[in-house]
């Protein structure tokens, strides 16, 4: 991406994007996102509030019974994939679930994952004694285990009840995604991924599941950058935070509640 | 008296380079898979403690990942393998942590967390800097 | 008025030699308890993703409460000036610290990684009520060991009102801290309130002078001390008061919420629901925990100590109710993220109406070993140093009498 210094920035990413248009029926089919980042960062420089991630959520293409989301985090973050045989179900972690809702007055019916809104206000931050629940400067919420002392305060705080906490010892943890016992963990935006080389940044998993089965519900990007394909849809179509009275201003946004 | 002292001295004498000569068992360190590591190994022994805290945080905070800072990368360089084959985790005495931390008696609660051996997910990865 | 002696209690009998060795059995299933827990893992543990504060917190938050508000007896002697309390300063500080050791051992005991400690006395986020409440839970325990050091040492007597005043308003900084872990939590219709603050520190008075009331009486009776009727009058009647007082603020907090249509539904939870917490709220925390001691403490019942001393009980028992209702019941309503909707399926246990906790074995001995530790701290104390005077006979202790 050298070509796109300063000066001649809009004419290239016309080009680029003219030219992935073609691509983007493949790309989007084999899972890899379209990417519209400008500059792409080095892997060894630090990230920076320049970038803001977040996910925007379709609940109109969310299918009801569907699951595939919540399969991909599992197995990408090694979620009850055998490693919690002696904790009961309510004590197992779950990063990201399924919600299905009804209107009580309407009876209109809804489907959503919920995990982790990664706001901008956490009150989960705002609450840990230790400072282990944390900002990272590109919006993505994140438990620092080395210092996380489980007390389960900011699982109380919580609005959205996205924390889980691990019952029991660990053996099997993927080597990117670090677990263990007696600490609090939740949706990491894959953060695994978003630090991987720029140009080869993939989406989180559920993200990426869902595009692979074709629902297409979930965006995944840099909401600061007026480029990039969440931008456009969050300027475009009408979406709203759960919990929105709380002011938050989370970084994942549904269309349809 | 003069004797007695004289036999007390050779006593000591003799106790101690006992003491002095006997083997005292050194720690078998088990070699790393590539080349060299990313310091050269005096530092690494005297420093690796701070080099982890530290870039924990780099890590963590800022999200650097590459070679030196990644914890991944060091487990999945220094692996140890047992008679069948299979890499040990750290619940064995083999484990490349463990050969020395043992020995030395002190107790580390990484791998409480971290992933004690190479363990990707079976699907295959697109993006680089994975071995 | 008449000079002091303190004495240090004898200690040989058999029933002193057979207290110590039930509380220090106790205390030995707590630390057993603590081992099985903390090696397994929470799993062996009734807390789970939604229930994430159990037994073990109840008794913790009682005892920490129960703490401060035991320290009010001497504050009234010393910053208050009443002189009928003053022989009662040093053994009040005793109950402080003891209850307050016995609270932050089972809080620290139940971690998911108490072997980091240390990291939560040096890492401290100071937007967290929290942080602060490590701050002052160890600094109360500086403060009151000054305090009593004030007390108890002839050269130091001057500084005795200043040390009294600095505690006093340590431990309403601490309780209100307290108060606040709840309170600070926009996220659950039971909590985000104001009130919690000075609920927690009306309920700290109530629940610290009862233990200090039935302490006291047991005290003297085990050791044949002499213990005079004004004294215990004094404290009855100011028990009273607090009791009627926690019942006020309960009566604020749920009329208040019952006004609001948003959190209707978790007053119905709680006033009106089908779960232990109905139960639990109406009969432990109002009735046996109010109603009967304020009836037992303003009828001539209360002339006998054996009322007394039930009444005293009552309220401990349902202190602990109406910690176990705030504390479990506030989060085994569920979320209200999405109002106005029913939520027909999630894995997470968002649908149910609400969610049972079952408390395990080991949670619970954790917990009343607490009490165990406390009590075992007070009664070495007053076996190894002066703290209980000689006699409180109404003849040595009360400035109107002539005798």
């Amino acid at each position: 991406m050298s070509n796109q210094e300063s000066s001649s920035q809009g004419i290239s990413r016309r080009k680029f994007l003219g030219a992935s248009a073609a691509t983007a029926g493949l790309s989007v089919a084999s899972g890899v996102s379209l990417i519209s980042v400008a500059e792409a960062k080095p892997l060894d420089t630090a990230i920076s509030s320049d970038q803001r991630w977040g996910m925007l959520i379709d609940t109109n293409k969310c299918a009801t019974g569907c699951t595939s989301c919540v399969d991909a985090c599992n197995t990408e973050n090694g979620l009850n994939t055998g490693d919690e045989q002696l904790s009961r179900q309510s004590q197992k972690a779950q990063w990201i679930r399924k919600v299905e809702l009804r209107d009580k007055t309407t009876g209109h019916e809804v489907s959503l994952p919920l995990m982790c809104q990664h706001c901008e206000n956490p009150p989960c931050v705002d609450v840990c004694p230790t400072g282990a629940s944390f900002k990272r400067e590109d919006g993505v919420v994140l438990v620092d285990k080395h210092i996380c002392i489980g007390c389960r305060y900011c699982m109380m705080a919580c609005p959205y009840k996205a924390r889980s906490f691990i019952h029991e010892e660990l053996l099997n943890q993927v080597e990117d995604v670090p677990r263990g016992k007696g600490t609090v963990e939740s949706c990491t935006l894959c953060v695994h991924r978003i630090d991987e080389d720029t140009n080869n940044r993939r989406d989180p998993a559920c993200a990426e599941a869902c595009n692979t089965a074709g629902h297409k519900a979930m965006v995944f990007g840099d909401m600061k950058d007026t480029n990039s394909e969440i931008s456009k849809q969050l300027k475009k179509h009408s979406s709203k935070a759960i919990r929105a009275d709380l002011k938050l201003n989370p970084g994942v946004r549904y269309r349809g509640i | 008296m003069k004797y007695l002292r004289m036999l007390l001295a050779m006593i000591t004498i003799v106790l101690t380079s006992t003491i002095v000569m006997a083997e005292v068992p050194s720690p078998t360190i088990p070699k790393g898979n590539a080349e060299k590591c990313v310091k050269p190994t005096g530092e690494m022994r005297v420093n690796h403690m701070n080099y982890i805290l530290h870039q924990r945080d780099e890590t963590m905070y800022d999200g650097i990942r590459t070679e030196q800072f990644s914890f991944k990368k060091c487990i999945n360089c220094h692996t140890v393998k047992d008679e069948a084959g299979k890499v040990v985790t750290y619940k064995d005495e083999r484990h490349f942590c463990n050969s020395c931390h043992t020995y030395a008696a002190v107790k580390i609660d990484c791998f409480d967390c971290h992933a004690s051996t190479p363990n990707s997910r079976n699907k295959a990865s697109t993006a680089g800097g994975k071995h | 008025m008449k000079k002091i002696n303190y004495l240090e209690i004898e200690g040989r009998s058999k029933g002193f030699w057979t207290l110590l060795g039930t509380l220090g059995a106790i205390t030995l299933a707590g630390i057993a308890a603590f081992f099985y827990m903390e090696h397994s893992g929470h799993h062996v543990t009734g807390m789970d993703n939604q229930i994430v504060w159990g037994m073990p917190h109840v008794f913790a938050v009682f005892l920490i409460v129960a703490a401060s508000g035991a320290l009010n007896v001497a504050s009234i002697g010393t910053v208050f000036g009443k002189a009928i309390y003053k022989p009662l300063g040093r053994l009040s500080t005793l109950m402080a610290i003891a209850l307050l050791a016995g609270g932050l051992m089972v809080l620290v005991l139940d971690l998911g990684r108490p072997d980091r400690l240390v990291i939560a006395m040096t890492y401290y986020n100071f937007k967290s009520i929290f942080a602060w409440n490590i701050i002052l839970y160890n600094g109360f325990f500086a403060v009151t060991i000054v305090y009593i050091w004030m007390m108890m040492e002839k050269k130091m007597v001057g500084y005795y009102r200043p040390a009294g005043i600095v505690a006093f308003i340590w431990r309403l900084i601490l309780t209100t801290g307290t108060g606040s872990i709840f309170g600070f939590i926009v996220a659950r219709s039971a909590y985000d309130a104001a009130i919690m603050a000075p609920m927690f520190i009306i309920m700290s008075f109530s629940f610290g002078l009862a233990i200090f009331l039935l302490v006291l009486m047991l005290g003297y009776q085990w050791t044949e001390r002499p213990l005079g009727d004004a004294i215990v009058k004094r404290l009855k009647n100011l028990l009273g008061v607090f009791v009627a007082a926690v019942l006020y603020f309960s009566l604020a907090y749920h009329l208040t919420n019952l006004y609001a249509t948003e959190h209707h539904d978790v007053e119905k939870f709680i006033l009106a629901g089908d779960s232990i917490h109905t139960t639990l709220f109406w009969v432990m925390q109002i009735l046996i925990g109010g109603i009967i001691p304020l009836a037992i403490i303003y009828s001539k019942l209360s002339k006998s100590r054996t009322w007394l001393g039930l009444a005293t009980l009552l309220i401990i028992v349902g202190g602990l109710a109406q910690m176990y209702v705030i504390i479990i019941g506030g989060q085994a309503f569920p979320l209200d993220i999405f109002p106005g909707m029913e939520i027909v399926s999630s894995s997470f246990a968002d649908a149910s109406s609400y969610h049972a906790y079952n408390p395990s074995t080991p949670e619970i001995i954790l917990g009343v070993s607490g009490i165990a530790v406390a009590m075992l701290i007070i009664t070495m104390g007053v076996r190894i140093l002066k703290f209980m005077p000689l006699t409180l006979a109404d003849k040595d202790v009360d400035p109107h009498n002539k005798g």
